[in-house]
């Protein structure tokens, strides 16, 4: 008789946690934000980053008293994972086999995660943060075809005169997390389909973290002497390579406690329970597990968009009809980066993202995207090519689970100063084209913008935005509406510590 | 439209019967009219004429407005409509298939500018008729001189020629200065037509013969209708093409203080016998799409025709319009109007005061009287303007214009609003990016404040956005 329990458990829970997760960073509309928000607050780092000391205080007493569960059902990577190797071992079974313990690389992953957290280097943070890549997986690559489906259904809706759905469209936000995703997304998923648990167990950071604990775990796998024939069937579909079955170890620092070895023992010698046998084996350092390429990450999202100050083609009016042409707008180099308000600082935010990309998801305006700059790649900044960043959005601060972002309210938010709106004479249709506008000062929704006479002394009324830089609150929204194109003559800077006005 | 504003789960109930349900369905949604007339036999030989009383001719009551011509259907569907909104090639297939329909059952009197169709029309319209006797047919064509580098006399006289070269003809039936009371009003006309010789050369191609009747079809300031009346002894004009439906007799000056009600048009013109054009018959089909409950009263009295056949009927019964313009851009529109006008029941009088009270209830609703005749367009900064209107007006007709968040049913005529909004106009060319540059105004001949009634738009927007209405 096999003993399934603990894997049908392990299953359910896996699969139930992945699924939400996974929702919570396809969903769009932001609809799920209230019911699922709280399954990225307890993931373990985003929780450690937020000081989230409650979270994680449950999830180590979790993990010493049922091991590392927190890996096989919460974690969405680790399920990633496993699901990757299922598909493998439905033809390939019993194929893996036991190995010792790489601490080398374990460590010195670890290390040079804590330093990259404690320096800053949020890129490196992010890369290695597994909850993380597994949001920047979904946002980047399932997400658009996610929306691509709602999209059809919405042109469906629209034929049947519904509004039950609506479309919204795909774009690459970033080109260089975009293609970290889908490189981490092959790595991660070749390494999974051939070694099972060995990204998890050999690189993951947390993974590492929680292996210190789950060794004193009081709950653990247990072989059995007694029954146990040496069948080495357990060993073979470790997906973690920690039981040697020859000598009847396991290596409760890898040990996931999926349960597949308790599903596969034919005289159901593995038990789940409090009773120790032994501790774990000297690890040995031969062998290399695939590390993930850094020299590949070296992209640079050159916005260095030349300045052609196109003057609006004015089309010449013979015949009725037609749309105008809309040249693309471009994004301004910014001596300072726009974070989003809730972050508190750039510093804050560097310090505490972990670049899960969960923001920038659930951003309805377009507002958010990952950062190019190399030292903070994937974490949001903003920009207003496509829309700004409204007034009753709250969207980001209310699902940001490290604490860059944290929780505001409307009211909150008409208040805090993420940056401030400058004017950009030579690119203001009213001084190029010499007729009015006032578009920003229309839209500015703190009255930070006043319009003013272009020409003092002149009897014209042209009138162009002084802009009251102690009531702007940096959203954008004037940037976004200006209607010079491919540079907007209103633009935001951002502030390094927002303020509160 | 009965099945607006189904909740998701209906919807994927609904989605759940499967393709082929599905496919009806929005094959019903989207030609309604054709199922209605596929039943109805429209006779030959029946159409109702009017005579012209300076050539004696007999114009059909019907008169082709060839502004709306069909496209090639795309896989962009957002207009899946006529040339005026869409950039598709026009399906000159399917003209022909039209004016052979037309013809066939007595249409004589076919409309065109230089203008229309983004300059395609004129050429479509000669390449269909040239396919029939010149005797079958009255070619109105107008001389469209809008833009101000072709108020002189050489670009005004070359776009006349080039008309008659379009149209593959010698001659024209009616001709007429396009669009007087437009802009700055007599200014402009002057402009346009007097100081340059224009005028003067257009009636001596009325002596010798090219232009067989020449008029004008106006909008805009009433001033320049009363001073070319008063000047009808001097130009005798043949005919006179007016704004006209049961809106715009009692209430377009209610509607637009700048307006002039039809009422005074069609009096000034019939007091004078000059016979009476009719555009916009169906305000830019505002008249068929009217609400729920207005739809149900003329169902009620008429459950064989159509809620556009009430505007034609209207017209009809007054003796002085020789022809209305409708601009049918579907089989299911021509098929309508030919079952109404073959032969034409004109209205009693309690009928017409039927219709004057629904003018009121809608002139109550408060839309803005876009007809989306794309004169405004393309505005310079890419927005589109009568899309825009027409979605608002269509969430008015619908009740989904909300006037607090207190509302009872506020939550879905947001929604409904801005889905509705978004899919109907692409966020860049949405009211918010207006300029109010005001390059639009002159060219509304409904005489719209464009871009303020954009900002009270986009105000509207803003306010459900924020929900602070």
């Amino acid at each position: 008789m096999k003993h399934k329990t603990l894997k049908t458990i392990r299953v359910t829970l896996a699969v139930i946690f992945f699924t939400l997760i996974t929702l919570l960073f396809l969903d769009f509309t932001g609809a799920l934000n209230l019911y699922l928000g709280w399954i990225a607050k307890i993931q373990f780092l985003p929780a450690l980053l937020a000081l989230n000391f409650g979270v994680v205080l449950v999830l180590v007493a979790l993990t010493l008293i049922f091991g590392r569960i927190y890996c096989s059902v919460i974690c969405p990577l680790g399920v990633f994972q496993d699901i990757v190797a299922h598909i493998n071992s439905i033809r390939h079974k019993n194929r893996y086999h036991y190995h010792k313990e790489m601490k080398i690389l374990r460590y010195s992953v670890l290390v040079i995660f804590i330093i990259a957290l404690v320096a800053g280097i949020g890129s490196l943070v992010a890369l290695l943060a597994p909850y993380s890549s597994w949001g920047r997986m979904v946002q980047s690559l399932f997400q658009p075809i996610y929306i691509w489906i709602n999209n059809f259904f919405a042109y469906i809706a629209q034929r049947m005169d519904s509004y039950a759905f609506y479309s919204q469209e795909v774009w690459i936000r970033s080109v260089s997390t975009f293609v970290i995703a889908l490189i981490s997304f092959l790595v991660i998923g070749i390494i999974a389909w051939k070694t099972g648990r060995g990204y998890c167990n050999s690189v993951c950071p947390v993974g590492t973290i929680l292996s210190f604990l789950s060794r004193f775990s009081l709950l653990k796998i247990n072989i059995d002497e007694d029954k146990c024939i040496h069948c080495d069937k357990c060993t073979k579909n470790c997906k973690a390579s920690c039981i040697n079955g020859k000598e009847n170890f396991v290596d409760y620092s890898r040990c996931v406690v999926c349960g597949d070895c308790q599903s596969v023992c034919p005289k159901d010698a593995i038990s789940y329970s409090f009773k120790k046998k032994k501790t774990v084996a000297k690890p040995s350092t031969s062998a290399t597990e695939n590390k993930v390429d850094e020299s590949k990450r070296a992209f640079l999202l050159s916005a260095t968009a030349l300045a052609s100050t196109t003057v609006f083609a004015q089309d010449k009016k013979k015949v009725d009809g037609g749309l105008a042409i809309i040249e693309e707008k471009k994004q301004y180099e910014r001596t300072t980066q726009i974070v989003p308000p809730g972050a508190k600082s750039i510093k804050n935010l560097q310090q505490h993202c972990t670049g899960c990309q969960l923001c920038v998801s659930k951003c309805p305006n377009d507002v958010l995207r990952p950062s190019t700059d190399l030292m903070h790649l994937m974490q949001p900044v903003m920009s207003f090519e496509k829309g700004a960043c409204r007034v009753e959005c709250t969207a980001c601060s209310s699902v940001c689970p490290t604490g860059a972002i944290q929780k505001i309210s409307k009211e909150d938010k008409t208040a805090i100063q993420i940056g401030h709106a400058v004017w950009v004479k030579q690119n203001c249709i009213v001084v190029t084209d010499e007729h009015q506008c006032g578009n920003c000062a229309r839209h500015c929704p703190s009255g930070a913008i006043t319009m003013i006479p272009l020409h003092p002394d002149k009897d014209d009324t042209l009138m162009v935005p002084a802009v009251n830089e102690n009531r702007c609150i940096g959203c954008g929204m004037c940037e976004y509406v200006c209607p010079s194109r491919p540079f907007a003559a209103i633009y935001v800077e951002g502030n390094a510590v927002h303020k509160t006005i | 439209m009965e099945n607006k504003n189904i909740s998701r789960r209906e919807f994927l109930k609904k989605m759940g019967l499967g393709v082929a349900a599905t496919s009806v369905v929005a094959a019903a949604c989207s030609d309604k009219k054709s199922e209605n007339n596929s039943a109805i036999e429209i006779p030959k030989g029946k159409m109702t004429y009017r005579q012209n009383p300076k050539t004696k001719e007999k114009v059909s009551l019907l008169g082709y407005g060839m502004m709306r011509l069909p496209v090639v259907a795309t896989n962009d569907d957002k207009n899946n409509g006529s040339a005026r909104e869409s950039d598709a090639p026009i399906d000159q297939e399917m003209v022909n298939k039209l004016v052979d329909f037309a013809i066939e059952h007595g249409v004589n009197y076919f409309d065109t500018s230089p203008a229309y169709c983004k300059g395609q029309s004129e050429k479509a319209t000669g390449i269909a008729l040239s396919r029939h006797k010149r005797s079958e047919y009255f070619i109105a064509t107008k001389l469209s001189n809008f833009a101000p580098e072709t108020w002189n006399y050489k670009s005004s006289v070359q776009m006349f020629q080039n008309s008659l070269k379009e149209l593959q003809v010698d001659y024209v039936d009616y001709l007429l200065l396009h669009g007087v009371g437009m802009g700055s009003g007599m200014e402009e006309y002057n402009a346009r037509y007097v100081n340059n010789g224009v005028l003067d050369y257009l009636l001596g191609q009325r002596e010798k013969g090219i232009i067989r009747n020449l008029g004008f079809s106006f909008h805009g300031d009433v001033a320049v209708f009363d001073y070319l009346l008063s000047m009808h002894d001097k130009y005798k004009w043949d005919f006179v093409q007016i704004q006209m439906n049961y809106m715009d007799w009692h209430y377009a000056k209610q509607i637009n203080p700048r307006n002039v009600n039809a009422e005074y048009l069609y009096g000034e013109l019939s007091k004078r016998n000059i016979p009476v054009v009719i555009m916009e018959p169906l305000l830019g089909g505002r008249l068929v799409k009217m609400p729920d409950a207005i739809v149900k009263q003329m169902k009620q009295r008429e459950p064989e025709y159509s809620v556009a056949s009430w505007a034609l009927r209207f017209l009809g019964t007054f003796d002085g319009v020789m022809t209305c313009l409708s601009g049918m851009t579907e089989m299911s529109h021509l098929q309508d109007n030919l079952h109404t006008l073959c032969p034409l029941k004109p209205l009693n009088n309690e009928e017409m005061n039927f219709l004057y009270s629904i003018a009121k209830t809608m002139v109550e609703m408060n839309t803005i009287p876009c007809n989306e005749c794309q004169y405004c367009m393309p505005c310079p900064y890419g927005l589109d303007i009568p899309s825009i209107f027409t979605h608002y007006n269509r969430c008015i007709v619908e009740g989904n214009i909300s006037q607090s968040t207190a509302d009872e049913n506020y939550k879905k005529a947001r929604r409904a609003f801005l889905i509705g909004y978004d899919r109907k106009v692409p966020k860049l060319r949405q009211a918010n990016m207006c300029t109010s540059c005001g390059e639009c105004i002159s060219h509304c001949p409904q005489r719209i404040a464009i871009p303020s009634e954009l900002q009270r738009i986009d105000q509207y927007v803003e306010k459900i956005k924020q929900n602070t209405l």
